[in-house]
């Protein structure tokens, strides 16, 4: 047995409690220091490491603001938004994805590229977000998912809001339409706002919606959630609610609006309707149009194919984007011109035997045999155009340009519309400057007749009517009020022009549509308390060759349609006080007498009335036709909502 | 001393021991283990399950075997000490031919209850053996070097073993309590100073091997050198764990910021925040106040070891119970320094509190052993 008597133990026996002091305050320190770097974090860095913690776990969600709704100048709805059904599926509730794409693809129709781009969409967020598989479904399709829900695991019905345009075709150019922000829109804003980053976020694509897209957005509100460390949202803290965008009011007339769509169908052809005292624009018509909430929808590419591939080009805004040479509808700007610049009075008669020699060139007037000895009313009321010529080239070009911007033509109007043209009132400036060549004596009198360099836009041709009858400088108005606050009206300052040449420049027009040798009589309103002025306008859009001449020009209805000409009307009513001035053009309609003065005293007499005119409104002859005409009208007008309202495109 | 001796004196006998175990530290493992039961409710989100329960039930296993080693007088367990060394060693080959693999590198031997890991097995054979060791040993040869050698390679053995798991934590930790346990022994303070600077002289040469052709260390584990030291380099990569748990443990601030209220376990930000980084659930929860409390808490248990291991005149239960103390310790100042941004990550859990089985009923039997040691303590 071995001794293990502690005395007999030797020096390192002893050493044993000094150790185990030694390391007992060796450890003591190190817990010191523990408690020492503890009190340092928690205590002295507290607040550092609580922003921290507060950071990794609070997220800022964005609320998207409803977008503000457009009404017409009643109240009727133009743009609102409405709910919408779409299928979400959220991947980790789905378990095999494949499989229930698959059977969900047998219930409703899926196309091979939603489904792609949503499977692409959920490998790339997180499984427990949900991606939509179908946007804009029915309520039939809803109710199918609905009543399969326990074979379709992941797989959810949601409501969102939708852009909806309860007026299909009508508003279709004036209000434009919303899409998904594309990447193309976020390069064109200087430090795009977040919101536009929410997928699937809808912002003004064309028209109003584009141009008063910032009142119509809002803005957006913030909650703030609480997410775990996958990104999760856990809870809700607390959220700052949005500001819903501005509703606007329109000018527009929606039934007046309707009415002149309505009229028009059929042709390629644009009518604006301007109020005389406001500059509101009552009605703005461009046809054919098209259905805005296709493109809402995300419009399918045969659709799409079929609107571009159209001779009449659905998708072009005629009222302020198409632009066309004027023709006689511009001898009012010519006759002020030259009776502002004292060339000419209005008793001052010209001679017209068919044709002036104006430079080393023949120029014709339309009517061959010519209209013998003309004045200022005369010339009008017939539209002799030797008569312009002559005075023109008295009264000078430049005068004239000057004139026509006073009237708003060659400007660009300001108003909330896509791809508003300027159109053009050429001088001597412009031609030397774009054409790098000067001006001839035989471009005023071409200009002096509204062909030539000249252009103008329906829009504008209705802003100068407007500006003839009340001789102010009325400013068109499509807005008419922003969230219940009314725009500036567009009634303007009185012009600067001799008020009794402007009056007899209206008398002419009087006569043009309500005298028997006028080129507008047969359009002419019976009503006395309703008659209308207004000018015919036939603008060409081919040269008339000597040869043909010689052989007897060509009949508009035997040449195809794109050469044949443009027909206008430019008029306003009533005469005693003018309250609309309405501009048609029909994209080669033939004679404006014709073709473009009926449309316009339709629409005038529809505006005035303020609903369908007596037909003692009409002349006595055309009633049974008109009549016909209403009763027709009367049925292409749609109904309000179409059967076929929730079928996705 | 003879067993007769112990026998003689008036050592209590039969079921009048469990009067004399060392009740203050029994109620300080319940008090830190309770301590670990409530975090570990907090973690699950308020619930039971599925940690809580079962490391109430694995405690009570603990206590259990604790109470029937503290019975059993502590000759017996001397006398079992180069067994448990060799058994631990067996243990170490077996799970290094048949063990499983899984988080992160340590193996273990599924006993199906359980997992047994050999290498935590090893912490407590080995304070036994060296204890025993020198116990056995005349005290004059103490530091002789060829009775220094044969302990070193008592410890280098299952360290080199461990190391080749590979687990680099607990080889450290067996190389430290190895090494202290010679220290307390009385091995002369030269071989220690030497060692230290053979360890310093390395360390130094490593990093200036950086660079150089004659790199010693990979790119990659100076980089994760790198982010230990200074964990925003990385802060979504290796970082991440030590940036999360020094949020953590800052945000509790004074007070914490209350019971089940913390955001970084509660959302997931904290990595495995039931067994390693426990601590910062507590820290984060319970504040400057809730960490200090269990701190003191440790330190009183190593300071009861202490106590008990001076009073004591058998060489064998002092070393034992110094020894225990020391690998309790380092358990906890590993710990504690890693979720503290003080020292890497390496996967050393927070002793009775992290949720595990085979580290806590390790460290009970070990315990056990100290109370049979206090029990049975010459009188």
């Amino acid at each position: 047995m071995k001794q293990r008597n502690p005395k007999a133990q030797g020096l390192a026996y002893k050493r044993l409690p000094r150790r185990a002091l030694i390391l007992g305050g060796l450890q003591a320190a190190f817990i010191g220091g523990l408690a020492a770097r503890m009190r340092f974090m928690q205590v002295d860095q507290a607040d550092e490491y609580r922003l921290l913690a507060e950071e990794n776990r609070i997220n800022i969600r964005l609320i998207p603001p409803t977008r503000g709704r457009i009404y017409d100048r009643n109240g009727q709805i133009i743009g609102q938004n409405t709910q919408s059904y779409r299928i979400v599926m959220v991947r980790e509730d789905a378990g095999d994805v494949d499989k229930v794409i698959a059977k969900l693809s047998e219930l409703i129709p899926l196309t091979q590229e939603e489904i792609d781009r949503a499977k692409t969409e959920m490998r790339r967020s997180a499984p427990f977000l949900p991606v939509t598989l179908a946007d804009q479904v029915t309520w039939e399709d809803i109710s199918k998912v609905a009543v399969n829900a326990p074979a379709l695991p992941g797989v959810t019905p949601e409501v969102g809001m939708a852009r909806q345009y309860p007026r299909y075709e009508d508003f279709a150019h004036v209000v434009g339409y919303v899409g998904p922000v594309s990447d193309y829109d976020l390069s064109l804003i200087e430090d795009p706002e977040p919101v536009l980053r929410i997928p699937r976020f809808q912002i003004g694509k064309v028209g109003l919606e584009s141009k008063q897209e910032i009142n119509l957005r809002g803005k957006a509100g913030a909650k703030r959630v609480e997410v775990n460390a996958t990104g999760r949202i856990m809870r809700e803290l607390d959220r700052q609610e949005g500001e819903a965008g501005a509703d606007l009011q329109l000018s527009v007339d929606a039934d007046l609006q309707q009415y002149a769509q309505a009229r028009l169908a059929g042709e390629s052809a644009a009518a604006v309707v301007i109020d005389c005292e406001t500059g509101d624009i009552r009605a703005i018509s461009s046809a054919p149009s098209f259905d805005p909430n296709l493109f809402v929808r995300g419009i399918s590419v045969a659709d799409y194919r079929a609107l571009t591939e159209d001779n009449y080009r659905p998708l072009a805004n005629k009222t302020v984007q198409g632009t066309y040479p004027p023709g006689s509808t511009f001898k009012m700007i010519t006759a002020l011109a030259a009776l502002e610049a004292g060339v000419v009075s209005p008793g001052n008669t010209v001679y017209c035997p068919g044709h002036l020699k104006v430079g080393s060139r023949r120029f014709h007037c339309w009517k061959r045999g010519g209209h013998g000895t003309v004045d200022l009313n005369l010339s009008l009321k017939r539209s002799c155009d030797v008569y312009y010529y002559d005075v023109a080239v008295r009264t000078g070009i430049d005068n004239i340009s000057e004139m026509a911007r006073k009237f708003g033509l060659g400007v660009k109007h300001d108003i909330p519309m896509s791809a508003v043209a300027a159109g053009l009132a050429p001088n001597q400036e412009w031609k030397e400057r774009i054409h790098g060549e000067s001006w001839l004596v035989g471009d005023t009198a071409n200009a002096a007749i509204g062909q030539g360099f000249m252009l103008a836009s329906p829009l504008q041709l209705a802003v100068m009517t407007a500006r003839i009858a009340t001789g102010r400088a009325v400013t068109p108005r499509l807005v008419r009020s922003v969230n219940g606050i009314e725009e500036p009206s567009g009634g303007g300052e009185p012009l600067d022009v001799n008020p009794y040449n402007l009056d007899q420049v209206r008398k002419a027009m009087f006569s043009v549509s309500n005298e028997r040798a006028g080129t507008a009589y047969r359009s002419r309103i019976i009503n006395d308390e309703f008659r209308m002025a207004g000018k015919t306008g036939t603008s060409q859009v081919r040269n008339i060759t000597k040869a043909e001449r010689a052989a007897g020009v060509i009949r508009n209805e035997d040449l195809p349609w794109e050469r044949r000409d443009h027909a206008l009307f430019v008029s306003f009513a009533p005469y005693d006080n003018p309250k609309y001035a309405v501009a048609v053009v029909v994209e080669h309609g033939g004679g404006g007498s014709k073709a473009a003065a009926p449309v316009a005293r339709d629409i005038m007499l529809q505006a005035l009335y303020n609903g369908t005119p007596p037909l003692e409104a009409y002349p006595v002859a055309d009633r049974d036709r008109i009549k016909e005409q209403q009763k027709r009208l009367e049925g292409d007008r749609r109904p309000k909502a179409r059967p076929d309202e929730k079928d996705r495109a | 001393m003879s067993y007769l001796e112990y026998a003689v004196k008036s050592t209590p006998s039969g079921f009048r021991k469990f009067f004399y175990m060392n009740w203050p530290l029994t109620l300080l493992l319940i008090s830190v283990a309770s301590a670990g039961f409530l975090m570990l409710y907090s973690v699950a989100g308020g619930s039971w399950m599925p940690w809580a329960e079962p490391q109430v039930e694995r405690f009570g296993l603990g206590l259990t075997v604790m109470f029937i080693i503290a019975l059993v007088p502590i000759w017996f367990w001397r006398n079992m000490s180069v067994l448990a060394y060799l058994g631990s060693i067996v243990l170490l080959i077996f799970v290094e031919l048949f063990g499983t693999i899984g988080m992160g590198a340590q193996r273990w031997i599924d006993l199906g209850f359980m997992r047994l890991q050999p290498s935590e097995v090893m912490k407590i054979a080995l304070v036994m053996v060296l204890a025993a060791y020198y116990d056995w040993l005349p005290s004059h040869k103490t530091s002789r070097p060829l009775w220094v050698l044969i302990p070193v390679i008592l410890i280098l053995i299952p360290t080199a073993m461990v190391l080749k798991q590979p687990d680099l934590g607990t080889s450290i930790l067996l190389l430290a309590a190895g090494g202290g346990l010679m220290f307390l022994a009385g091995v002369h303070w030269a071989y220690f100073a030497a060692v230290i600077a053979a360890v310093v002289g390395l360390i130094a040469t490593v990093f200036n091997s950086r660079g150089t052709e004659w790199q010693l260390l990979k790119d990659y584990q100076f980089r994760r050198i790198d982010t230990f030291l200074d964990p925003s380099t990385d802060p979504l990569g290796a970082g991440y764990h030590i940036t999360q748990s020094k949020i953590a443990l800052g945000s509790g601030g004074w007070n914490g910021r209350g019971f089940m209220q913390g955001t970084q376990s509660r959302l997931n930000f904290l990595p495995e925040k039931h067994t390693d980084f426990i601590f910062t659930t507590l820290a984060e929860e319970f504040g400057f106040v809730g960490g200090i409390t269990l701190l003191t808490l440790y330190a009183l248990i190593i300071v009861f070891c202490l106590v008990t291991a001076l009073a004591t005149k058998d060489r064998f239960s002092s070393l034992v119970t110094l020894g225990v103390a020391l690998n309790f310790f380092l358990f906890f100042a590993v710990n504690m320094s890693m979720v503290m941004g003080l020292a890497p990550v390496v996967g050393v859990p927070l002793p009775m509190v992290s949720y595990g089985g085979s580290a806590m009923l390790v460290l009970m039997a070990a315990f056990g052993i100290v109370q049979s040691a206090h029990i049975h303590r010459p009188r």
